[in-house]
């Protein structure tokens, strides 16, 4: 809400208070002030001139030359606007006034004709080009007849004023009218503001005998108030109506828009006049539309209507989609004579529905949807009449015709003292209530703590005790609030398990040496099942999608979070940053029905991705790309960190490496993958050689077991034994040391692989690998022959097993 | 023959002076003490003495010896030193080339700042409790005293799944869910960190995804003065102590009275500046007490209970405090702007 504070000022003083220092106050104690701003900047000397005479300049075609009246004597000026004629009101720059953007303006010859001072344009005074009136976007600005020559054409044409700005929170509905700022502002300031009674002078005739008014649908629209006016002569506004529509950022159209345009800015109430003729019926009936029934409105757009829609019809036809825009056909026009006003009240819900169905957000249907002022809606009928009998030359029918089922009784509410106190932790006394309430003006009875009040029907906000204690607080001061801190029981707060081992997580990711990314929940639909571990494609029927998505790039969930980290890699590899090593703790949503019902299940996963040089330290030649086994270490670590045992078993996955992926194993269960991102995947991404890793968190975090008792250190010595075996290429390396742990038990502890060794000295599909194994009792030293005897049982089983060979 | 042991004594600790290497020195070791030596020699000779000058001149002998050997130990350990500086000499590095290069990661800005406010409510004795970004409209919506067309939804479009799941706009769901665990009968005292989501189109200042956090407590008779106070405790810890708060009238569905808080402006210190936009205060978060329709629809009678709740976005937060201009750099993941602020 714009509010000019030359227009506040005539309902209540507020010249004594700076805009800013105004602004503060009103910020404090209810609404936010977005903005102070003047509504043109600074100009001055520029006065009002009549054109003497005006002729065309003898030595350029289009230029004129113009002895213009400035009231202290008559000045030659040049002017080049195609509009200038003989006997108009103009402004007119003499020399030594100053425009915006410093302009001064001095004496000067133009095409050889002396010219002292300048014929302004409305935008050359600092009107914003959208607040110009159509007739004078393209020349000077012409006043109506009324002013005199030398008078101040800046005052004259508003362009001193101030405009702050509001920013109106859903409740305070009440501010979106002048009334009600001032109403506000009185309440702020501590002073007194009435909205002053209308005053109509009606003609003999009655309204009743030329129109009747019938509502099928009185939910939707309790109230409906018709006013006939006649012998309306249509034309421009005067200027103080236009200069304060211009300030509220409407542009004044002719005398009957802007007056009904006038009274939503001063009362808060959409107003609606129908050339009564045009409308075509002496019978208002107001009902919800039939489904495919058509209209075209004000704008020229043939829109189509369902029964969520309330119209306002001739008895048939459709002239109006309620509280939203009126139809073309019954629009005023500049020969209209008969007028017919609409004062009324439509439910919020529904003009709503409409406006949204329509894209048509105005004005007007913004003040129903929050719901106007029941108490106001006939006086803003009343007004509009009064200011159009004496600008439009109208003359009011007698009453007004009207369907009527409009609650506007005042709710009561009652508080006591010591409530609002304990609620606030204040000791605000009850005549400091009592005082409140009278400046917002607020009835109400006391008897000693206790407070009866009456709320005005302006302030529908205020509903309970709660809102009140808003009222009282706020206008008592918050910053009159004392600082308390909370006398409950105390509890000790803290972190869940499940939150702290997520912070350990990510402690050990980023002593890994990875960083923390987080990446967009929502992703494309072929994202959002790319890279899917398998576990988690088992479960998910298809990828959640939105009903509306913004954009196809985020139009679904994600089930995996590796495809947003590849997205972070290319971005960063897109810039010439080709060492990166990203992980992310983020949850995947994964939904068991294809046609989604119910709330999703939503997975924590711990993903990470790396691409580009692990280790660089170039003078000592030591240089080590990203690959399989640093990624597989970083997820080892974490088994270790948490104590959770996983095993590795080579997979294929969609998307992957087929040669260099594997399932990540615990507890028997597939809980996540890794490996090398398929190298044609790769080149999609722009990415090099890149590898992935990608674990079910949730699924650790209930197998992590917190260590309850401590494991003692062995006091006896442990016995290291190396052994090399030659087998087959396709052997894997896990399958064996399982087979060494398994017939070594429980002496063998340890089991880690040093050598890997492929090519001469061997046969072809053979490999060697060596393992160093870790033999140990916890309760006494082990004798040689023990030793001897296990090692022997784990070379006989390995021969067996994996046709494993010794190495000579 | 005490001359010719002082002889041979004032001989051999010459030359064991005279050695300049570890060789000379076990050489003169063999050739004084050795079993062929001068020393062993004179005492073979004894024979030849008489009684009384047997033992002084065994005695005398022994002290030579021992002198001698003495005197090539402290010479031999001179010479071990010597020659392990000269080695340690050899072995010198350029103590200014680099070293090998440990990888060091980081926190993402948002997770440093969301894990401060978290420690310091922890501090306070609130516990953190987390929920479903996918949301029943009932608890995004409906529990919290926004019932199906009211106009505050228009104030957070939101991306619908379904007619009754939506990703939640705000965690405040997560509020309304834990309140109703507790059957109306126990206090709350918890925060809600957590994504949301809402439909914007993802720009400098608005971001389709951003993070929230939000706290509430609800106990019985709960004053806005608390409110007043624990917001205060938290912008004096998270902001400076030097930092004051103001708290400005505004509007949730959730709460009533509503409230926004302002901390003063850091760069101007209250006199107005571009940041602040002249106001000298800075927007931090909105709260309020917890509107009574709320508390019933948890179970909770607003007679006897009553609460506050406040919430607050990290993003901003991160925005003010470390100067950052573009909302989308939070998830665009930039390793430039990522390693930046790991000390955040
Ligand atoms: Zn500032």
């Amino acid at each position: 809400m714009l509010v000019s504070l030359n227009w506040l000022n005539d309902y209540i003083n507020v010249r004594d208070y700076e805009p800013d220092e105004l602004a503060e106050i009103i910020t404090k104690t209810g609404i936010e002030v977005e903005s102070v701003e003047p509504v043109a900047e600074k100009a001055t000397g520029v006065v009002v001139g009549h054109v003497v005479s005006c002729e065309q300049h003898p030595n350029a075609d289009k230029l004129s030359l113009c002895q213009i009246d400035v009231g202290e004597g008559v000045l030659q000026i040049v002017c080049g606007a195609p509009n200038i004629a003989e006997g108009q009101k103009v402004a007119v720059a003499a020399p030594g006034a100053v425009l915006p953007g410093n302009f001064k303006i001095k004496k000067t010859k133009l095409r050889g004709e002396e010219s002292n001072g300048m014929v302004c344009s409305l935008q050359e005074l600092g009107v914003d080009e959208k607040d110009v009136p159509k007739e004078y976007q393209d020349g000077i600005y012409v006043f109506p007849e009324d002013v005199q020559a030398g008078d101040d054409a800046i005052s004259l044409l508003n362009l001193d004023d101030i405009i702050i700005e509001l920013g109106l929170t859903p409740n305070r509905a009440d501010c979106l009218s002048m009334a009600g700022v001032a109403y506000e502002v009185a309440a702020a300031l501590g002073r007194e503001y009435e909205l002053i009674a209308e005053k109509v002078e009606e003609g003999s005739e009655k309204a009743e005998s030329l129109v009747s008014v019938e509502v099928e649908d009185p939910e939707a629209n309790p109230y409906y108030g018709a006013f006939i006016l006649k012998d309306v002569t249509v034309g421009p506004s005067p200027l103080w109506i236009q200069n304060r529509l211009t300030a509220a950022g409407i542009r004044p159209i002719n005398n009957v828009v802007d007056i009904t345009n006038y009274v939503l800015l001063e009362y808060g109430q959409p107003l609606h006049a129908f050339d009564f003729d045009r409308f075509g019926s002496d019978k208002v009936v107001t009902r919800r539309a039939r489904d495919g029934e058509k209209i075209t409105t004000l704008d020229d757009q043939e829109r189509v209507l369902t029964r969520d829609h309330l119209v306002i019809t001739n008895g048939d036809k459709a002239h109006a989609i309620a509280g939203v825009m009126g139809g073309a056909e019954s629009e005023v026009q500049e020969d209209t004579n008969t007028i017919l006003l609409e004062a009324a009240y439509f439910n919020p819900a529904n003009v709503r529905q409409s406006a949204k169905d329509h894209g048509l957000r105005s004005e007007a249907s913004t003040r129903f949807e929050k719901g106007v002022d029941p108490g106001r809606v006939e006086r803003a009928g009343l007004r509009a009449s009064e200011l159009l009998r004496e600008y439009a030359g109208a003359t009011v029918l007698q009453g007004v015709v009207s369907y009527d089922q409009l609650d506007r009784s005042e709710k009561t509410i009652d508080v006591n003292t010591t409530k609002i106190n304990n609620r606030l932790g204040t000791e605000i006394t009850r005549e400091e209530i009592a005082s409140i309430l009278e400046r917002l003006q607020f009835p109400y009875e006391q008897s000693d703590e206790d407070f009866t009040i009456s709320i005005p029907t302006r302030r529908g906000d205020v509903e309970r005790f709660e809102d009140v204690l808003e009222e009282v607080a706020r206008i008592y001061g918050y910053d009159n609030l004392p600082y308390t801190l909370p006398s409950g029981a105390s509890q000790a707060g803290g972190l869940s398990l499940e939150q702290q081992l997520k912070r350990r997580v990510k402690a050990y990711f980023e002593g890994a040496g990875l960083d923390e990314t987080i990446t967009y929940s929502l992703t494309s639909e072929k994202q959002s099942t790319m890279l899917v571990s398998k576990e988690v494609a088992q479960q998910a029927a298809a990828p959640v999608k939105l009903a509306m998505p913004m954009s196809e790039d985020h139009s679904h969930l994600r089930l995996s979070v590796v495809p947003e980290l590849l997205q972070s890699l290319a971005y960063n590899v897109a810039r010439k940053q080709h060492n990166i090593a990203y992980y992310e703790l983020g949850t995947v949503f994964i939904s068991e029905e294809s046609e989604v019902t119910k709330q999703p299940h939503e997975m924590l996963r711990a993903s990470g991705a790396l691409t580009g040089e692990w280790l660089s330290h170039p003078w000592q030649q030591e240089k080590k790309s990203v690959d399989f086994f640093v990624v597989k270490g970083i997820v080892e670590g974490l088994s270790d960190l948490l104590d959770i045992p996983m095993t590795f078993e080579k997979a294929k996955i969609e998307g992957m490496h087929p040669g260099r992926t594997a399932n990540i194993m615990a507890d028997g269960k597939i809980i996540g993958f890794i490996g090398q991102v398929h190298p044609k995947l790769q080149k999609e991404w722009g990415l090099k050689e890149t590898y992935v890793f990608d674990l079910n968190a949730e699924k650790l975090f209930e197998l992590y077991e917190k260590e309850e008792a401590f494991e003692a250190i062995p006091r006896f010595p442990s016995v290291s034994r190396d052994i090399a075996l030659v087998v087959d290429e396709d052997v894997s390396a896990g399958d064996i040391k399982e087979t060494i742990l398994e017939a070594g038990s429980p002496l063998v502890k340890q089991v880690l692989v040093f050598d890997l060794y492929q090519g001469e000295h061997l046969s072809a599909g053979k490999k060697s690998l060596a393992y160093n194994l870790l033999y140990l009792d916890p309760e006494r030293t082990l004798k040689d022959e023990e030793v001897e005897s296990a090692h022997e049982n784990i070379l006989q089983s390995v021969k067996e097993r994996h046709a494993a060979e010794l190495r000579g | 023959m005490k001359e010719r042991l002082q002889e041979l004594k004032e001989e051999a600790l010459r030359k064991v002076d005279a050695a300049d290497g570890i060789q000379q020195l076990k050489d003169v070791r063999v050739e004084y003490l050795g079993k062929k030596g001068p020393i062993t020699e004179v005492l073979r000779g004894m024979g030849k003495l008489s009684k009384e000058e047997r033992p002084v001149i065994g005695q005398l002998a022994n002290e030579v010896r021992e002198d001698i050997a003495q005197a090539i130990e402290v010479k031999q350990t001179g010479l071990e030193e010597a020659a392990l500086e000269e080695q340690l000499e050899a072995e010198s590095l350029d103590v200014t080339l680099p070293g090998r290069p440990v990888q060091v990661g980081g926190p993402h800005l948002l997770t440093s700042i969301v894990e401060e406010i978290e420690d310091l409510f922890i501090g306070m004795g609130f516990e953190i409790k987390e929920g479903p970004e996918v949301e029943s409209d009932y608890y995004n919506f409906e529990a919290l005293n926004l019932p199906k067309g009211h106009p505050a939804r228009d104030m957070q479009d939101s991306f619908y799944v379904t007619e009754e799941l939506l990703m939640r706009t705000h965690t405040s769901p997560v509020q309304a869910r834990t309140m109703g665990l507790k059957n109306g009968s126990e206090p709350v005292k918890m925060i809600c960190p957590g994504k949301v989501y809402r439909r914007d189109t993802d720009d400098a200042t608005h971001s389709h995804q951003f993070t929230q956090i939000e706290g509430l407590l609800v106990d019985k008779d709960v004053r806005m003065s608390d409110l007043k106070g624990v917001l205060n405790a938290f912008a004096k810890q998270m902001f400076g102590a030097e930092r004051d708060i103001r708290l400005r009238p505004s509007f949730f569905p959730f709460t009533e009275p509503s409230v926004e808080m302002d901390i003063s402006c850091k760069v101007c210190g209250g006199a107005g500046c571009s940041v602040c936009k002249g106001t000298g205060w800075i927007e931090i978060l909105g709260a309020g007490m917890v509107h009574p329709n709320v508390l019933e629809m948890a179970g909770y009678d607003p007679k006897e209970y009553s609460g506050f709740a406040f919430g607050m976005g990290p993003e901003r937060i991160a925005m003010l405090k470390y100067g950052v201009d573009d909302i989308r750099n939070f998830y665009i993941n930039d390793q430039r702007f990522l390693k930046q602020y790991h000390k955040a």
